[in-house]
């Protein structure tokens, strides 16, 4: 199997930079922390899945991108909204499926969407939304725009359909497309190994002669790294990679899920829970010199506020009016 | 006024709104090279290059999603299926994501996409070649519907679809390619919703589109000889939005109804005409609103069986009989 | 503990009680005696007490329902009592009633006569004696509109549909003979929806009386004066002679237009008084007896209704009549005098609520200011279908009738 890339040197003239992933990171844990309880307390309904231990795959690869670029995700797409920069309040508001969320409280958790960001959606049939984003990126090259697409989806995907049409175009047509699967070990309670023959990922590239990479989905800057590179490949050579990144999600598949049991063991998410992508980063930044205690205080202070408004700000809003209800099913 | 065939209307249409407007491409399989599996998309490579007509591999899901995602990024795809049969395999692109990416993106994103080809049996193709969807489409909100019988329908209706800011899906005749008329040179669109009534009558109203228009006006013909019935024959044209008050007021004057359509009995678009009918008519019905369906089975291969399956003006003739009271 | 609030009989007869207005509404408190709501019986208003303390905590029947006796119609509880399961069991609508029935409170039911069972109409009965809400006519609903908007009843229309159906070319044939724009009085009358009273009486004599609820007046009038102006009449030797039975008609609907109560159709839920009155005069020809209507009579003169009744005889026993001149009757006479009979009684002819039987003028002696004189003297039986007419009504009509028949210058009164 191949090994992942992983990111070992800091330098600390983009010391910003690093707090700024680490900050985002928190953000989504503390973001995801909190939707959990209103979701155990009733206030966010239907599925809703987090994303808790698999933040540094979105934090990295988005910070790769420009802000023109194009981004789909699949139903568990909280964090990379976030980090996309649909705010605290418009996501958490969604959840509640309130009027000010940022799909007016129609798409809820799993279709989050802010096309000011370029944030093109939370899809909720899994695969479903490959070939969009290839579409996405036929139009960017249609146009001429120089936009790079990216498009996160888990492991599970790869058996669909959908993964090998829409690989096989982007390659045959040379688009400029991400294909980054977030390997987080299990689809729903099936490991991957008990659902693909080929548990490289990356591998599976070959078939449509396209660039591959592995990466540590637990390292925010190896996702970052790895990220970067492929958004100049298609940015500068219009072509599309396959990024798997290794990575691990410590809740159950969504929140009316088991966190553990039939499928794998509480030791094994105690010794994933080790490589945890902020408390790792944290701590090389502290040994680099690159963050102390006072600034960590700061970060978690402000994204606490930053989530404990969003909440407030959710609680807060009115439900659509009913007449939404009939809204938007068509464009006059 | 020139007179064209159903395909080269059609052609027209893809030209003049690819001509129109650059965002306009049209992809599919074999729609460029080969010049169109039923030669819909004659000449359009050569016109516009393999940027804006694309060959797609044998990959419906694939190639439908990459219009939806097109879509989504400001282009206005044309997607052709090969026939509708093969767009099954894309039906989640469709519905899934073309119909309600603007509803669940709270009136973000909208899809303005046609997915066209030909639908219904043609001769002999037996069951996986034979079908018509319109109800399956016509169900989901967020989809319009459009099927139209004529070679001046096809083309205003086709420019209209393409302008459209919805997905549209856009059944054509497979057996109406050939049907000729007459179509105008100058620019003209027909709007999405409007029924048309192709033959003035009195006596009873006969509800049809796309291929059983050609049905119902044979049934008629005869209805008119031999039992001096004036029936009168209301093209839907599109199926979503239905022009549920054309239908009305023809069943208002006539007092008498029967649909017919080339789709399956069971949920198809005539249970719908005939429910709003009900609805909006009740107290000018003479009798029951009658249907004339395809088969309730698979289509067979056999010839006499697959005629024995499609609707027929005898059925029509028949159907009319029995609103009519006349047997 | 929660009380139960039944439709109470509140007279023997009762079998179902209009909610004419509730007295407490919902979430008043009320005690055991209090009067909860005014309910209409057959008979007469009445009160329905709460039989508990309480809370009224849910109405069913709404003011101007009717309900069936023994159904729930309000639940009294304490304030915070649950009464889910009583208002499930009143949910189930139908399925309670039983229950509901059974559950009545003790010395409630010995009060209650047993409701006689439907007694199923004899199988003999003609279509036009059915009651005409009975079963559900098929028409398609263009000639259901149709019918309504030209009037025409769909009971006397044969349907040429499937089953029977009644279609569009049906109701249009149909309408010559059935229109009742043309056959029936247009001047005006007056639709009385039934009270609760009327429907029990309909219902019980209906049922007791079957098939038609008649009942029977006689009354003996002296005809001396009426045969004096009849021979001063006819000494003007101008045609047309006057006949005894002319002068009945004229008098006959003089006094229906003073009784309108008895110038009266049974409609089923209704009854509709007419303004005008068409008489019908039964008239024997071979075939049996056929009853051509004298229309407006009551505006008509002596002479025109002597020529007009000659004229419609001769037709009927020629049997030239069309249908609009023996259909649309409000009341009818029937003479058989010139038979020899002293006395009989007519049937009615639906939906008449009477009909006037008329017997031989006979010369008898009678006791007049104390002495024995001979005198002319007819006797004259009245039958009312008690579904639209009581006694007294028939009786105060028939005493119009012979009063101006004793002072025949009444008429003109």
């Amino acid at each position: 199997m191949a090994q992942p890339a992983t990111y070992s040197e800091l330098d600390a003239e983009r010391a910003d930079f690093y707090r700024h992933l680490l900050r985002q990171m928190v953000l989504i844990r503390r973001f995801e922390e909190r939707a959990g309880e209103a979701y155990a307390q009733g206030r966010i309904g239907g599925f809703c899945h987090l994303y808790i231990g698999q933040e540094a795959v979105a934090v990295g690869a988005i910070a790769a991108l420009e802000d023109e670029d194009y981004i789909f995700a699949s139903y568990r797409e909280h964090g990379h909204a976030l980090v996309r920069g649909a705010s605290a309040r418009g996501v958490m508001a969604e959840l509640f499926g309130k009027a000010t969320g940022c799909a007016g409280g129609k798409g809820g958790s799993m279709h989050l969407f802010d096309v000011s960001k370029g944030f093109l959606g939370g899809h909720a049939i899994v695969g479903g939304h490959l070939p969009l984003a290839a579409g996405a990126a036929f139009a960017t090259k249609y146009r001429g725009t120089n936009q790079v697409t990216i498009c996160f989806f888990g492991e599970a995907a790869v058996n669909i359909g959908a993964f090998h049409e829409t690989l096989n175009m982007a390659a045959l047509w040379k688009l400029p497309v991400i294909f980054l699967c977030e390997n987080n070990r299990y689809g729903m309670g099936t490991a991957l190994e008990r659902a693909a023959a080929v548990w490289d990922i990356a591998h599976r590239a070959c078939s449509y002669d396209m660039a591959s990479e592995t990466a540590d989905g637990m390292d925010v800057l190896a996702m970052y790294e790895t990220t970067a590179r492929a958004v100049a490949r298609a940015r500068h050579e219009g072509l599309p990679t396959l990024i798997e990144a290794r990575t691990y999600r410590y809740m159950g598949h969504s929140m009316a899920d088991p966190i553990h049991g039939h499928y794998r063991t509480k030791e094994e998410l105690e010794e994933q829970k080790e490589r945890d992508p902020i408390e790792s980063f944290k701590a090389r930044l502290m040994e680099d010199g690159l963050l102390d205690g006072e600034t960590l205080g700061r970060i978690e202070a402000d994204v606490i506020q930053e989530v404990e408004d969003s909440l407030k700000f959710s609680d807060e809003s009115p439900d659509p009016d009913l007449e939404e209800l009939y809204s938007d099913v068509y464009r006059d | 006024m020139p007179t064209i065939t159903y395909r080269d209307a059609l052609n027209q249409a893809l030209r003049e709104e690819m001509e129109r407007d650059p965002n306009v491409f049209l992809m599919g399989e074999e729609v460029g090279v080969y010049q169109g599996a039923y030669k819909v998309s004659r000449g359009l490579l050569e016109r516009f290059g393999e940027q804006r007509v694309v060959d797609t591999p044998i990959a419906e899901l694939g190639f439908a999603g990459v219009g939806v995602g097109a879509a989504m990024a400001g282009l206005r795809p044309i997607i052709e299926f090969m026939t509708w049969n093969f767009a099954l395999l894309a039906i989640d692109g469709v519905v899934n994501s073309a119909a309600k990416m603007l509803y669940m993106s709270g009136g973000q994103i909208p899809i303005p996409i046609v997915f066209r080809g030909p639908g219904g049996a043609a001769l002999q193709l037996a069951a996986q070649h034979s079908q018509a969807f319109e109800s399956w489409f016509a169900h989901v909100p967020g989809l319009k519907v459009v099927a139209p019988a004529t070679p001046y329908d096809a083309k205003g209706l086709l420019k209209s679809a393409i302008r459209d800011d919805n997905p549209v899906v856009f059944l054509e005749g497979e057996m109406l390619y050939n049907a000729k008329g007459d179509v105008p040179t100058e620019d003209y669109t027909i709007p999405l919703g409007q029924a048309d009534v192709k033959r003035a009558g009195s006596d009873v109203t006969i509800i049809a589109h796309s291929k059983t228009v050609a049905v119902a006006a044979k049934a008629a013909e005869r209805l008119e000889a031999e039992y001096d019935l004036s029936a009168e024959i209301v093209d839907l044209r599109t199926i979503r939005p239905l022009d549920t008050a054309a239908v009305v007021e023809s069943v208002q004057k006539t007092n008498r109804c029967v649909i017919v359509e080339e789709g399956w009995p069971f949920c198809g678009v005539g249970a719908q005409v005939a429910f709003e009918i009900q609805r909006d008519a009740f107290d000018d019905l003479d009798a029951p609103v009658l249907r004339v369906t395809g088969a309730d089975v698979p289509m067979p291969y056999n010839k006499q069986l697959e005629r024995a399956a499609k609707p027929s003006p005898e059925g029509v003739i028949d159907a009319v009989k029995k609103v009519a009271y006349l047997d | 503990m929660a009380t139960k609030v039944f439709m109470e009989a509140l007279s023997p007869t009762m079998e179902e009680g209009k909610v004419v207005s509730w007295e407490k509404q919902e979430g008043d408190e009320v005690k055991a005696g209090d009067i909860l709501a005014e309910v209409e019986t057959d008979k007469a208003v009445m009160e329905l007490q709460a039989r508990g303390d309480g809370v009224l905590r849910k109405v069913f029947a709404n003011e101007g329902t009717t309900v069936e006796v023994g159904k729930l119609v309000a639940i009294i509880a304490g304030p915070d009592e649950d009464i889910q399961e009583l208002l499930a069991e009143a949910g189930n609508g139908k399925k309670g009633e039983g229950t509901a029935k059974a559950e009545r409170v003790a010395g409630f039911e010995a009060a209650v006569a047993e409701p006689p069972a439907a007694a199923p109409l004899p199988a003999a009965l003609s279509p036009l004696l059915r009651p005409r809400a009975e079963g559900r006519i098929k028409a398609s609903p263009l000639a259901r509109r149709i019918a309504a908007e030209r009037g025409i009843d769909l009971t006397v229309v044969r349907g040429s549909g499937p089953a029977g159906r009644i279609i569009q070319r049906d109701v249009e044939a149909a309408e010559p003979a059935a229109r009742p724009a043309e056959v029936f009085p247009e001047e005006g009358y007056e639709d009385v929806q039934l009270s609760q009273m009327r429907k029990v009486i309909a219902k019980r004599l209906v049922e007791s009386l079957s098939p038609v609820p008649h009942f029977f007046l006689t009354t003996e009038i002296d005809m001396e004066r009426c045969a004096d102006a009849r021979a001063a009449l006819n000494a003007l030797d101008e045609e047309p002679r006057i006949s005894f039975n002319d002068i009945i008609v004229k008098v006959v609907a003089a006094a229906l237009r003073q009784h309108r109560d008895c110038n009266a159709w049974w409609q089923g839920d209704h009854i509709r008084y007419f303004n005008e009155v068409h008489l019908g005069m039964a008239v024997a020809i071979d075939e049996g007896l056929i009853t051509p209507v004298i229309r407006h009579a009551h505006r008509k003169s002596l002479r025109e209704i002597a020529g007009e009744a000659r004229e419609l005889a001769e037709r009927a026993r020629a049997r030239k009549l069309q249908p609009q001149e023996y259909t649309g009757a409000t009341f009818s006479v029937s003479n058989l005098g010139m038979l020899d009979i002293d006395q009989f009684t007519a049937v009615i002819n639906p939906p008449e609520a009477g009909i006037l039987a008329i017997g031989s003028i006979i010369e008898k002696p009678v006791v007049l200011d104390g002495e024995v004189v001979v005198r002319k003297h007819m006797r004259v039986t009245m039958s009312c279908d008690h579904r639209v007419i009581d006694g007294a009504t028939g009786a105060r009509f028939l005493q119009t009738v012979r009063r101006m028949l004793e002072n025949p210058l009444a008429i003109v009164w």
